[in-house]
């Protein structure tokens, strides 16, 4: 038996890309969440947070984009749509990492602050600093790793994971969401889920982010020496939270075999899929369609997976 | 008339307005489009419809003592008392050319045809002067993480007036972006009415050949009194 959740309802800022092209990520987060009783409740309405964070100091205007998304936390409020609740969970470690170092800024600077407010005059609320942003790895880490542990039906032992942080989720240090050198927060969550985290020295390396745009080479480059020293510590598969590094880390696989024939791929998984995955939850949320390197195999060998059942979206 | 009659005619209250920084004075209670008219303006360009629905006559004014630009359509916004007035009937704008037969309804449709759309910066300027007070930001975040049906919503009483790409600092042509959006819904995604498929046959079949026919042979005169006297509630769709 399953234990009774009781829903909590807390406002949820997908971003762009989970709404687009990671959209598969989306879904397996969702649902894992609401396997855990939390239920994200989309804001309304939202705009793009810029997806990189401004660093020049006199230049507020790329930091409006941020604010008008902590107002709509507060205008959910407002609408009753969710009670009391000034969290904004959001799992994209980009838009984690705009969110955050955004309102770090408008929190300190009542001049930055001022200015935005007084420059968004069409809206109906001012920002004073109310918001928490808060990515789901905390908030489960908060729920504690024994929870998560109970809701586990089909624990993913034996599967050998190198948890993949990248660079957003942890620095600049003041608003990662773990210690910035030895973070452990994927390790405990991989271990609640049954599965055998494998630490490599690579696993804070810069995946190359949007590099990948102009300068596909340097990015397969990167990827080829995480992903193939996560290979030789043991992984059979790589997982990670933000969009942009499973993008990197996943499809760059395909320049990798060309420049590197030996290289095996190796799957990439969003955290949240694992999580769906060993909560035992209909395999249609598990978005395993649109991967490069093809995740099934490996889940059906070890035995996630029935091998016969036709997979959502091939 | 005596002179007393004279006095006792309704006159008009005069206001002082500025067009292009030049004084004028004219009735108020006039629309900025019969305001310029009064004051000798000859307008060719800049007027449409006189409806609110072309778009044409987009203009900018202020207002005394209030420091926000503000947009409107001429047609439809009435002068008041030291207000600053400029037409600004035409943007200069790219538009893409495209063949929307060979378009699909995906999100890249716009990384490609308007890829400044992503400079957006979510600033709100747009919304601010927009004379339909539509969520212009909103339609175009709504394009930017590629929700067609959002922002052909959204966008839906645009009227092109180009207030919006004039005001934008990421310089997006809001409104292009939009009528694509819109035309990819209406041929790929919007569910397709079956009372027009009705109509059509009505068409073909002949059903209103002799309606049209008898208007068409009506007199300049006897039209327009069958327009003016069209019973616009009863109109069905
Ligand atoms: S004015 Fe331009 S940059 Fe600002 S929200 Fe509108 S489209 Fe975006
Ligand atoms: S969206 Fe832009 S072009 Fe359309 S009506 Fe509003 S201001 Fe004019």
């Amino acid at each position: 038996m399953l234990p009774q959740v009781v829903m909590i309802q807390i406002p949820y800022y997908p971003g762009c890309t989970l709404k687009n092209k990671a959209s598969n990520f989306e879904t397996s987060a969702l649902a894992a969440a609401r396997a855990l009783g939390l239920e994200l409740v989309e804001l309304p309405r939202w705009n793009c947070c810029g997806a990189v964070f401004s660093l020049s100091s006199d230049d507020l205007m790329r930091h409006i984009a941020p604010t008008n998304i902590f107002l709509r936390v507060q205008e959910m409020n407002r609408d009753h749509l969710v009670e009391d609740e000034y969290r904004l969970v959001t799992f994209c470690a980009m838009c984690f990492n705009v969110l955050r170092r955004t309102n770090q800024r408008l929190r300190e600077s009542l001049e930055d602050r001022n200015k935005i407010n007084d420059f968004s005059y069409l809206e109906t609320e001012t920002y004073q600093g109310r918001v928490e942003i808060v990515h789901l790895l905390e908030l489960l880490r908060s729920m504690g790793w024994d929870k998560i542990q109970e809701r586990v039906q089909k624990p993913l032992t034996g599967l050998k994971v190198a948890p993949y942080y990248g660079c957003m989720l942890l620095r600049p240090k003041d608003v990662g969401i773990d210690d910035p050198e030895r973070p452990t927060i994927l390790e405990e969550l991989l271990r609640s889920l049954g599965a055998e985290p494998v630490d490599f020295p690579l696993k804070l390396r810069c995946c190359g982010s949007y590099q990948t745009v102009p300068n596909k080479d340097l990015v397969a480059d990167l990827a080829y020496d995480i992903l193939s020293r996560a290979q030789k510590a043991g992984a059979e598969a790589i997982t990670t939270s933000c969009p942009l590094c499973a993008f990197n880390l996943d499809f760059r696989q395909k320049e990798i075999q060309q420049k590197y024939p030996m290289f095996l791929p190796i799957p990439v998984f969003y955290f949240s899929q694992l999580m769906a995955i060993a909560f035992g939850l209909p395999q249609e949320v598990f978005g395993l369609a649109g991967h490069y390197a093809n995740p099934k195999t490996l889940l059906a060998t070890k035995g996630y997976l029935q091998a016969t059942s036709p997979l959502e979206g091939g | 008339m005596n002179e007393l009659e004279k006095d006792m005619l309704p006159q008009a209250v005069m206001i002082t307005i500025y067009v292009l920084s030049r004084q004028y004075h004219v009735p108020a209670g006039s629309t900025i489009l019969t305001a310029l008219e009064y004051a000798g303006f000859k307008l060719k360009k800049g007027v449409g419809c006189r409806e609110g629905f072309c778009g044409a006559c987009a203009s900018l004014y202020r207002l005394q003592g209030d420091y926000k630009l503000h947009g409107g359509l001429g047609c439809a916004t009435v002068v008041q008392p030291e207000m600053q007035i400029v037409q600004l009937p035409y943007t200069p704008a790219p538009k893409a050319i495209y063949h929307l037969e060979e378009l699909e309804p995906v999100p890249e449709v716009f990384t490609q045809l308007y890829p400044e759309l992503y400079r957006c910066l979510s600033c709100n300027t747009c919304t601010k002067i927009c004379p339909q007070d539509l969520q212009v930001m909103d339609y175009i975040q709504a394009a930017v993480r590629g929700d067609l049906e959002q922002a052909a919503d959204l966008s839906f009483d645009c009227i092109q007036c180009g207030l919006c790409s004039a005001r934008c600092p990421a310089e997006i042509t809001q409104f292009n972006v939009a009528l694509l959006a819109r035309r990819l819904v209406g041929k790929y995604l919007a569910k397709k009415g079956k009372y027009v498929e009705d109509r059509i046959k009505e068409v073909e079949a002949s059903k209103f050949t002799a309606g049209y026919q008898e208007l068409q042979d009506l007199s300049p005169e006897d039209l327009k009194k069958r327009y003016f006297e069209r019973e616009l509630n009863n109109l069905i769709y």
